[in-house]
């Protein structure tokens, strides 16, 4: 039987039984059903949603998932005494931890806009929350492994994945802010597009952006946004980065992961 | 003889007696429709039946004249010039299709043209690929309506206006339709119109513009992805209610646009996915009541040059940013408006919120300021930010207040 699906049907295995992924699971269930329940129309629950996935969601990501590549580890070992390719081995490991992870945002936040597919969200909209969200999963998925191979120190590897949440989801925005207003002289707006592209909670704000307030950002007094958001163009932009963001971290992961002495 | 017998008639009584009807085409007494508005007395009927007519600009000179098309004829402008003008009161035309003026940057030419007439009716026709679809010029008390227009033009400079009144006070523009002209109504120096029930798409420019216009009602028109939205300037005493704005997508598009407009009433309108819902620049005295504001970049933008203008039992839903200003005073009150935002509670429970409402967001005075800093819009940290600003004002204009928050949508 191949490596890969051995090793990902273990990690899922795992998983499943672990209580956390239900609890994340049932969380966004809860949530984006709450939202609805509470008198939320459709736009409105895929905004507050859209702030839930880009402050829980690479949370979770990064600190649980380098904590299970940590958990992991003696199994790795393991198998790693055992004639098995290490590319497979780590592939599996990948993806036991990312699959789900985006698994259980995609079932817990999705579920509740097919019950509610009359109550006005855009399919696009919900595409692009759903998109995002996965995408997400999968780039800090990928960013955990990378710090928990990266260093033995549990807790150091465990800050790291903190800190890393911290400066994607708040202090990268804060510095672009101040960016905006020290440099608001200068034509700004393809720096600013491409520091965007360089965070990945940035890139998935934006893939939403482009479906839910595209009348605010075609209300820019730039034409490159209207170019840029007007059309599909955007939102492909938006969804490569997601993906040089999942590959990135990953081969650098992988590459660790095939030189390193266990 | 009989002729003579009609216009004395006619001239004696200024009744028509017998009113003839005047076929043209196909097995009609006519060739052509010039030929029978040449003969048409007072209160005749010029019929024109289906086909396709090339004949030089038709003009109506003979008042209470009824010029109506069986079958939709085709009156055909070759490209080169004016269709139809209506030259004399108390003219109806009906059911003809006016096409292809031609573009020229001399002349205005319209697909339809009441010139300095009273009274006049204009409905069920159709025009297509005019320079200008139906204009009156120092017309008054016309009707326009049930029109469908469409033009292909594809810039401004070489396009005219769908239904364009210049110094026609009285009209009535009603259930018209207006696709891709420069813009979908305008109205100038044309007072106590009334435009309901149209729906102007696809616009160059404005979907509604009017300009010293006073005393006009527009009442449950749709303006939909218009270029510019709809501007209403240099006006006083306007009526503006139940009507549709939607996709108004640019910087410099607007659902609304008010500027210099004293007196009016704006209400239960629906503003929907615009970049500007609603602007309002050097206007005072406007009411703005019973108005959804939905999906909108910014829903209004009130700047500190308006004065007295106050917005009551609006609703303001999934905008982006509902209320900016340019300055840290404000002459506009907000009072009693639904907002999704607000989280305040409501212990006496008298559908009131007990803790006011500051509409106008940091986060929207950055972006003001520093425009590329839209795009962080909807980030985490600008939530932080507008939470802390709303708990403490500092930089907000502390007057830009709604104090009685409704708790539920109104409706």
């Amino acid at each position: 039987m191949n490596v890969v699906s051995l090793v990902l049907q273990a990690g899922l295995r795992d998983l499943s039984r672990n209580r956390w992924i239900v609890a994340y699971t049932l969380s966004f269930l809860g949530i984006a059903e709450g939202l609805f329940w509470f008198g939320g129309t459709g736009p409105q629950v895929l905004l507050s949603l859209l702030n839930l996935v880009l402050l829980v969601l690479p949370l979770v990501a990064l600190v649980f998932g380098t904590i299970h590549v940590y958990a992991s580890r003696e199994f790795v070992e393991l198998l790693l005494a055992q004639p098995v390719p290490r590319r497979e081995l780590f592939a599996g490991l990948y993806l036991g931890l990312a699959l789900p992870l985006a698994g259980a945002f995609l079932v817990g936040a999705g579920i509740p806009f097919i019950v509610h597919a009359r109550d006005g969200a855009t399919l696009g909209g919900v595409a692009a929350l759903l998109g995002a969200g996965v995408g997400l999963s999968l780039a800090f998925a990928a960013v955990a492994t990378w710090i928990a191979l990266f260093t033995d120190d549990r807790l150091k590897g465990v800050g790291l994945a903190l800190g890393a949440w911290l400066a994607s989801a708040v202090i990268y925005d804060g510095l672009v802010l101040g960016a905006a207003a020290a440099f608001g002289n200068y034509p700004l707006e393809r720096p600013l597009l491409g520091l965007m592209l360089a965070n990945p909670v940035d890139v998935a704000r934006v893939l939403v952006l482009t479906q839910l307030d595209v009348s605010a950002l075609m209300g820019y007094t730039g034409a490159l946004f209207e170019r840029t958001f007007g059309t599909a163009l955007g939102t492909g932009i938006a969804a490569a980065a997601l993906v040089t963001w999942c590959v990135i971290p990953l081969g650098l992961a992988g590459r660790r992961f095939l030189r390193r002495d266990f | 003889m009989r002729r003579a017998l009609v216009a004395a008639f006619a001239l004696g009584a200024a009744q028509p007696a017998f009113a003839a009807d005047l076929t043209v085409g196909a097995g009609g007494r006519f060739a052509t429709i010039s030929a029978a508005l040449e003969a048409a007395r007072p209160g005749d009927r010029v019929l024109v039946r289906a086909g396709t007519y090339r004949e030089p600009t038709l003009v109506i000179r003979t008042a209470g004249v009824t010029l109506e098309g069986q079958g939709w004829p085709v009156l055909d402008g070759q490209g080169v010039r004016e269709v139809l003008v209506i030259a004399a009161d108390d003219v109806t035309v009906r059911g003809i299709v006016a096409t292809n003026t031609g573009i020229s940057n001399l002349e205005d030419r319209a697909g339809i043209r009441a010139r300095e007439v009273r009274n006049c009716l204009i409905e069920h026709n159709r025009l297509r690929k005019n320079l200008w679809g139906i204009y009156l010029q120092r017309s008054a008390d016309c009707t326009v309506r049930d029109n469908d227009i469409e033009a292909e033009g594809v810039r401004q400079t070489e396009s005219g206006n769908g239904i364009h009144l210049w110094y026609s006070p009285g009209a009535r523009v009603e259930n018209n339709r207006v696709r891709g002209h420069r813009d979908g109504i305008y109205f100038e120096f044309s007072s106590h119109g009334l435009t309901r029930g149209n729906m102007s798409e696809r616009s160059q420019r404005y979907g509604l513009h009017f300009m010293f216009s006073d005393s006009c009602a527009y009442l449950e028109n749709t303006f939909r992805d218009n270029n510019s939205g709809v501007a209403v300037m240099y006006s006083r005493g306007v009526v503006i209610a139940r009507n549709r704005f939607e996709r108004s997508w640019g910087s410099a598009a607007y659902g609304l646009l008010l500027k210099d407009i004293n007196g009016g009433e704006i209400t239960d309108n629906v503003f929907e996915r615009n970049s500007t819902g609603i602007f309002i620049e050097g206007s005072s005295r406007l009411q703005v009541r019973g108005n959804q504001f939905t999906q909108n970049g910014w829903a209004a933008k009130v700047l500190a040059d308006a004065d007295e203008n106050s917005f009551s039992g609006n609703r303001f839903s999934g905008n982006a940013f509902d209320v900016t200003t340019n300055s840290r005073s404000s002459n506009t009150t907000f009072d009693g408006n639904w907002w999704d935002e607000y989280a305040g509670y409501d212990l006496d429970r008298d559908g009131v919120g007990d803790t006011a409402f500051h509409p106008v967001r940091l986060f929207a005075l950055v972006v003001e300021q520093h425009p590329a800093a839209l795009l962080l819009l909807r980030s985490p940290l600008v939530s932080i930010l507008d939470a802390a600003e709303r708990v403490l004002p500092v930089l907000t204009p502390e007057a830009l207040v709604d104090r009685r928050p409704l708790m539920r949508p109104p409706r």
